[in-house]
């Protein structure tokens, strides 16, 4: 919410790194699904959808869609090279029984410890949590996308989650639009710097604790690395 | 050998669906929900509806409709997200709603499916909105809770190809829960876009037998425009 498509694409961009050959990945909407945009055309990546497909692929022309082919958002999509497609009990059997590499899913908040909090706020919004409750618990490695702050300027990524919880102690990478952490046994690890943002800036903006990387890596605009 | 043929009109089937019955729906954001058999219930003013299903689809699309016009008293569902319709009626009091993680829930109807009286899983073991007032039980030194199986009254399917005697194949993803609902209906109704004599279907390509199919009836086509298409 709220964010521009050049804050959008950095931030999947740096999802996208997480990502290996060989991987079998699912996406949840919004901007996880940019993801697959700033993957290495030679990697053999699976997309896997809570609908039945496995091996999704690119976006559609338009007029080309077919409205039995959608991703768990109800887009339209393609398939690639050696996809198939499954019933809802079989998706999920892939997802419960660790199949999954690595999601790549939004946040509503984000503890200290990696309890991750994203399908309800009680009294105002009650989307339902779908099949984020086997992905976060399930999938091997767990990325969360969201904006660092909410709209009231409150921190997401908090000490302990006030909002009734996803999984506990199952995220391992949280990007915001300002910097990266990674969960550790000791806490949040501050590893990445999205430019113009300063270490004051995410101390101000960050209730939980954190730890700052040795090799803190300072991202700017357009030229990756700093 | 001649096979009874199970095939039938939305008229023939308007007088199975009453108040106050329990109904089941394949379907995933409306795609794979049977467009006519919805609009089948809509014509027959059936209320008090219990609804099972994945998620409330869109207000004009899949399910959704019979939920914007408030013919359902609960639904058991993962998502409502895509209809704001379902979370204005639970907000204000008229509509209770089930939430069911969504692998769980397609492996509770699974389970009402194939006879079975529930499954153990310990997705949501100790959130408050999963684990409810459920029995917990420990097997293999693992803790999971005891979730309860699903049937319905009548499931309402949608196939791309059915045979006369019901056998079903899908679609891609419009597949999705069809093949679990199919089986958990006490009486099972498919919506088919082509239904062709008993015989025609290769059998190692049917994945719903017709065994757990009561009806089947010639699909006109959906008639709503999906979230994507231009409007």
């Amino acid at each position: 919410m709220g964010l521009g498509t050049e804050i959008r694409d950095k931030m999947a961009k740096r999802a996208a790194e997480e990502i290996k050959d060989g991987m079998l990945v699912n996406l949840g909407i919004g901007i996880p699904s940019l993801v697959p945009n700033h993957l290495p055309e030679h990697h053999q990546v699976m997309f896997h959808s809570e609908n039945g497909i496995i091996g999704i692929g690119s976006t559609p022309e338009a007029g080309e869609e077919d409205a039995h082919l959608c991703n768990a958002g109800g887009y339209p999509v393609t398939i690639r090279g050696g996809a198939s497609y499954c019933d809802s009990a079989a998706a999920f059997g892939i997802i419960r029984s660790g199949l999954i590499d690595v999601t790549i899913l939004g946040a509503l908040q984000v503890s200290g410890e990696g309890d991750l909090a994203n399908w309800i706020v009680p009294g105002k919004r009650v989307p339902g949590m779908g099949g984020a409750m086997e992905l976060a618990a399930r999938a091997k490695k767990v990325i969360v996308l969201m904006n660092h702050l909410e709209k009231s300027g409150a921190p997401k990524l908090v000490k302990e989650c006030s909002l009734p919880l996803t999984a506990r102690k199952c995220v391992h990478t949280v990007i915001t639009e300002q910097a990266v952490f990674t969960v550790t046994a000791e806490g949040l690890l501050l590893t990445d710097l999205f430019a113009p943002y300063t270490l004051i800036d995410i101390r101000e903006n960050t209730d939980a604790s954190f730890t700052i990387s040795e090799n803190l890596r300072y991202i700017r605009k357009e030229q990756g690395e700093g | 050998m001649a096979v009874l043929s199970k095939v039938c009109s939305f008229d023939d089937i308007l007088p199975l669906f009453q108040d106050e019955q329990s109904i089941m729906f394949g379907g995933f954001g409306g795609i794979g929900t049977p467009s006519g058999l919805v609009d089948v219930l809509m014509k027959a003013g059936s209320r008090e509806l219990l609804l099972i299903g994945n998620d409330t689809g869109f207000p004009d699309i899949g399910i959704g409709k019979l939920v914007s016009n408030r013919r359902a008293k609960k639904l058991i569902v993962s998502h409502i997200g895509s209809n704001p319709n379902a979370g204005t009626f639970m907000s204000n009091g008229e509509l209770e709603i089930e939430f069911s993680p969504q692998g769980t829930l397609i492996e509770r109807i699974r389970a009402g499916g194939v006879g079975l009286g529930g499954i153990l899983c310990d997705i949501g073991l100790d959130e408050d909105i999963v684990k409810r007032d459920k029995q917990r039980v420990t097997v293999n030194g693992s803790e999971y809770l005891i979730e309860p199986a699903l049937t319905a009254d009548i499931s309402i399917v949608y196939a791309e190809k059915a045979d006369e005697f019901g056998n079903l194949i899908y679609d891609k993803s419009a597949r999705n829960t069809n093949p679990l609902v199919a089986m958990a209906g006490k009486i099972t109704v498919v919506e088919a876009k082509e239904i062709v004599p008993v015989g025609e279907l290769d059998p190692e390509a049917i994945i719903t037998s017709g065994v757990f199919v009561d009806y089947v009836v010639q699909s006109e086509g959906v008639n709503w425009k999906w979230v994507w298409e231009p409007r």
